[in-house]
């Protein structure tokens, strides 16, 4: 029997803001344990909340790039359930009436564009975080109300993924989208981002339907992949042996590569919403949507097409350079002062750059400006150094904040493209490997580069390979 | 719903079931208590069976204001110690609970 | 002229004080001797401020010396202990918040502190503010200044008897379904419930927040305004707080009721349990307002009767979420159990008190999947109505009037096993709740000696009307003058 999959995604972020969302606590992750904390966002009583405007207008903003509808009013409501980790025993939410309704996000799968739709999006609060221990006594938990209160944003998927791999490049996508408009920092690894699956199997023929299975714990985009991949096999190869499957909550165990049923709760969920007495509805206008979306940074799609467009790159390059917003922003940068090299600026980019990023564990600390990179590429594209020179300055830029004008002029690392000058060198490198020379002339083309090699190296790498090449072919052919 | 016939006689198996909802341990004889009381109480109640709603909407605020809303902007928090002064139990600047529920 | 420092109201007190003739110091030493001589008997307090009230009291003198005085400064305030205050502990008279500690002084503490108020205490209160008698306090119940074996009412019932009984000029309560003008009728003092959002709840622990208010006690209108001119005004920590500004209560306080539309209204002419002696204090309170010049208006509620039943599902049901904070684990009572599970259970189970544990069970009851639309649902579209009524009214009168409860205040002990009969007490009170709508109770006469009240309720922010037509009353009567005979052979400090 063919099986169809059904996926939904339900994506949890933490919006990037200075404060919490309902006090104005540091919403900033803190390696010492209860530091961000007050009175609201300890949950003492008395206390109210506020609403953190930033959030607001940042969760607008992903649904509009989300192109969602944002509809009129929203409000928040109290979600009750007690646990360590809900300071007040509710977690304000929003139920009824979210931020963000019905939009889609565009995925391109092995090349071709699918279209996922969004349910809705919605703000609410973090929980604390607790950590577990063990005692002579038994086990226990330690609860650091820091991450209590910091703004998170649910981004709710239709049921419309096909597959494992959809997923995944959903999840990219959509993180892409929140890194661009500084909605969210992304990082799963840190737990700003978080994700849990909701997947079912139907046969092709739509007879047999089987239950939703929620998923959890999958701490990277490939382990959300790699679960679903183990949830299918496993709900599939239930349904042919005419197994049931019940509906219920999985956790994905990395280390073995499996889901587990978790443990059922002592009692059914029953969050009893009720609407947030402490807080009036948002009610927004046309204004107000008009200015959130004016200050909207450009989507990675459209900006990818108009680096096409107006950069003259390759489709490919600028994907590379729009993947991400760092990138896109620091090339934007490097190309105003590089009188048009547009594209000498982009192999830059994603050659050298990307190197110096992987070596230093990620673009953001990579220290070279984008005027000095500018600079650099100007300077070799006008000859005034060569390439290999360039690449050496930049190490150096990199290393010292020097600016690379000024490395070249105090090194002296003009190229030298003076013929005299070349000629003389070459006159020596030939004169002093006679070997090489005979080689030559028995047919050994592979010794030229031999030759070019020691005459660059005699002129401490400044020589313009091309009138070096030539030099050297013509004093080897006149000899 | 509210009520079947005309008086309302709550189950115990509900009462237990709502006390279980609010994390409140109450003795069998508590439960006894609270189901006569409640019933008195929601019998009380169901008299709002009479009034037509249909086409009434909620009102669960008064005030009518909307979009009060804060500036982003970073105001002092509590000293660890403060934060740490009232839990009954801490350890290593966390507040120690007993072992959670379960892992979701 | 002599006067009982004690006895004292707010005018004469600030031109005592202004004028140097009496110091704070004086002021709030008399009223912590007497709380020493006669709060035995009363029990109005929970934490009496005594080394507080003089650091406080010197303060305000000092204030008073560089002539940097307000209208609060040096004034002896008793707190219901429902406010967070940083200086002295916050119980909200129950087990599971003993020793508590709050970081932070609620929004009208502040204000009352920075105006160099005197804070003598932290009053008694039905555990957190959910009762009408103060019989519900984890600690202990709180005696009727008029008969000892009456209940203060509730569930503000310490800060209605600490002024009844002299123990503080003013003080400050809550109000959710008649917490304050309740009390207040019981002890013949007078109680105001401003407009939702006109004061800060900012720091009062909250019972249910779409209709708790705070408002003050005091033995006349005229301190009664200036001590709610003291607290009210918008504060960004309070959402719900109105961003709108607050007028000069006292501007227009005898401005006379001459020509102002008084609305009567059948709903609240008769109850089952209403007794003849309150009916008639009250019928003959009416007719006062007639002879002062008022024109008086029958007014339509006809969802008046539906607010005890509305309001009993919409604040056990945002009660039951408020007080899902308390689990002890942040702070308060902890009883360590085996399981997480059972820690959680037997510290609720243990440390709230029947009533409280009542209401979290009935507003879970009305939230819970099943019952959310028959319960919840239906009392928010009925609160609607209720809302409507009094719109529809206010568009033709200025005021309402009502009793301000059935009965007068009751035995202690009388009404502890019967919910219904508790709740009954709040009918007359509740409807400006679910409407968010200010009220005043004020003294209209005595029914078996003891005292009969007049509530008063205006529109929304309509806070100034009510004062006026209260003091206009207040003027052409006597009742507010009698005290009770508790007070009449004591012989403090006098001026």
């Amino acid at each position: 029997m063919e099986f169809r999959t059904v996926i939904g995604l339900e994506v949890h972020t933490q919006v990037l803001t200075e404060t919490k969302m309902f006090c104005g606590c540091s919403a900033a992750a803190s390696d010492v344990p209860n530091t961000h904390v007050c009175a609201v966002c300890l949950g003492m009583p008395g206390v109210l909340p506020t609403v953190n405007r930033a959030a607001v207008e940042k969760t607008v903003m992903t649904g509009l790039a989300l192109d969602c509808t944002i509809p009129r009013f929203n409000r928040f409501d109290r979600k009750n359930y007690m646990y360590p980790d809900q300071m007040k025993g509710y977690q304000i939410s929003q139920y009824e009436l979210p931020m963000a309704v019905s939009g889609f996000l565009d995925v391109e799968v092995e090349g071709e564009t699918t279209r996922v739709g969004i349910t809705r999006v919605h703000l609410e609060e973090d929980t604390a975080r607790l950590v577990h221990r063990s005692g002579p006594d038994g086990d226990y938990s330690l609860v650091d109300v820091n991450r209590s209160g910091v703004p998170l944003m649910e981004i709710v998927s239709d049921p419309d993924i096909t597959s494992p791999q959809q997923a995944r490049l959903y999840l990219v996508a959509l993180r892409r989208i929140l890194r661009y408009i500084g909605a969210s920092s992304g990082n799963m690894e840190e737990g700003a981002l978080r994700c849990d699956a909701n997947i079912s199997q139907r046969s092709e023929d739509g007879l047999i339907v089987g239950p939703k299975v929620e998923i959890k714990n999958m701490n990277s985009f490939r382990s959300v992949e790699r679960a679903l991949d183990y949830e299918i096999e496993r709900q599939r190869a239930a349904l042919r042996n005419g197994e049931t499957l019940v509906q219920e909550t999985r956790g994905w165990v990395e280390t073995q590569g499996i889901t587990v049923s978790q443990r059922t709760k002592e009692f059914a969920d029953d969050y009893r919403y009720l609407p947030e007495p402490d807080l009036p509805p948002v009610e927004f206008d046309e204004a107000w949507i008009g200015m959130i979306s004016t200050s909207m940074a450009e989507l990675p799609v459209a900006r990818r097409d108009r680096f096409v467009a107006d950069f003259g790159l390759s489709f490919h390059d600028a994907d590379v350079l729009t993947d991400d917003v760092i990138v896109a922003d620091y090339y934007e940068q490097a190309i105003a002062s590089s009188g048009g090299h547009y594209r000498e600026v982009a192999t830059w980019v994603s050659g050298e750059l990307f190197a110096l990023a992987r070596n230093r564990g990620g673009f953001e600390y990579v220290t070279v400006t984008p005027e000095h990179l500018s600079e650099i590429v100007t300077m070799v594209a006008s000859g005034e150094i060569n390439a290999l020179t360039g690449k050496s300055v930049l190490l150096d830029t990199a290393e010292s904040g020097t600016a690379p004008r000024q490395i070249v002029m105090d090194q002296g690392l003009t190229q030298v493209s003076d013929a005299s000058i070349v000629d003389d060198v070459v006159r020596e490198i030939v004169a002093a490997n006679p070997k090489a020379v005979e080689d030559y002339r028995s047919g050994k083309q592979a010794v030229v580069g031999f030759l070019i090699g020691q005459a660059m190296k005699q002129m401490r790498g400044r020589g313009n390979p091309d009138v070096v090449r030539q030099a050297l072919l013509r004093t080897l052919d006149n000899t | 719903m509210i009520s079947e016939g005309h008086q309302v006689k709550l189950e115990l198996e509900t009462v237990e079931r709502i006390a279980a909802l609010a994390r409140l341990g109450l003795s069998q004889d508590e439960m006894e208590r609270m189901r006569e009381q409640l019933s008195v109480v929601l019998d009380h109640i169901s008299m709002l069976e009479e009034v037509p709603t249909e086409d009434i909407p909620p009102t669960a605020q008064v005030i009518e204001l909307q979009n009060i809303m804060r500036d982003d902007v970073v105001e002092p928090s509590l000293s660890q110690e403060q934060v740490l002064l009232n839990a009954p139990r801490s350890e290593d600047g966390f507040i120690k609970v007993k072992a959670v529920l379960d892992a979701s | 002229m002599i006067k009982v420092l004690t006895a004292l109201g707010l005018v004469d007190a600030r031109r005592l004080l202004d004028n140097r003739e009496i110091s704070a110091a004086e002021l709030t030493d008399a009223h912590l001797n007497w709380i020493d001589e006669i709060d035995e008997q009363v029990k109005a307090f929970i934490t009496p401020m005594h080394e507080q009230a003089r650091g406080m009291a010197a303060d305000a003198d000092r204030a008073i010396a560089a002539g940097e005085a307000s209208p609060m400064t040096g004034i002896p305030v008793a707190l219901k202990d429902i406010f967070c205050t940083v200086d002295a502990p916050t119980s909200a008279a129950s087990e599971i918040l003993k020793g508590y500690r709050s970081p932070m002084d609620a929004t009208v503490v502040e204000r009352l502190r920075a105006a160099r108020a005197v804070f003598v205490g932290k009053t008694n209160t039905d555990e957190f503010a959910m009762g009408s008698s103060t019989e519900n306090s984890a600690f202990f119940t709180t005696h009727n200044p008029w008969d000892l074996e009456r209940v203060p009412g509730g569930s503000s019932g310490g800060s209605s008897a600490a002024v009844a009984a002299n123990e503080a000029m003013v003080s400050l309560g809550s109000d959710t379904g008649g917490s304050i003008r309740q009390p207040a009728g019981f002890c013949g003092v007078v109680g105001m419930k401003p407009t939702y959002g006109r004061v800060s709840r900012f720091g009062l622990i909250a019972f249910a927040s779409s209709l708790d208010q705070i408002g003050p006690f005091s033995r006349c209108v005229e301190d009664s305004a200036m001590t709610l001119q003291a607290i009210a005004g918008h504060d960004r920590r309070d959402a719900t707080s109105a961003p709108v500004e607050v007028p000069d209560y006292l501007e227009e306080l005898r401005a006379g009721v001459k020509g102002l539309r008084v609305g009567i209204a059948e709903e609240f002419s008769s109850v089952e349990g209403m007794e003849p002696g309150v009916k008639e204090a009250c019928e003959a309170a009416y007719a006062m307002f007639s002879e002062l010049g008022a024109e008086l208006v029958p007014v339509q509620l006809p969802n008046a009767k539906y607010a005890l039943p509305t309001y009993y599902i919409t604040a056990p049901a945002e009660a039951s979420a408020n007080l899902a904070r308390f689990d002890g684990v942040k702070y308060g009572l902890n009883i360590e159990s085996d399981t997480l599970l059972d820690t959680y259970l037997r510290t609720r189970g243990e440390g709230f008190g029947p009533e409280v544990k009542r209401r979290i069970m009935l507003g879970t009851y009305a939230l819970a999947s099943g019952y959310y639309d028959a319960y919840y649902v239906k009392a928010q579209k009925v609160r609607t109505l209720i809302k409507r009524d009094f719109d529809r009214a206010f568009e033709g009168v200025d005021v309402i009037l009502a009793p301000t409860s059935p009965t007068v205040a009751f035995k202690i002990g009388a009404r502890v096993d019967d919910p219904l009969q508790m709740y009954l007490s709040d009918i007359f009170t509740i409807p400006a709740n679910m409407a968010g709508l200010p009220g005043i109770s004020i003294p209209c006469g005595f029914s078996e000696g003891l005292p009969v009240s007049l509530q008063i309720m205006g529109p929304a922010f309509g806070e100034s009307v009510i004062f006026r037509a209260a003091h206009a009353y207040e003027q052409a009567t006597t009742w507010h003058k009698e005290r009770p005979a508790l007070l009449r052979e004591r012989a403090d400090t006098t001026v």
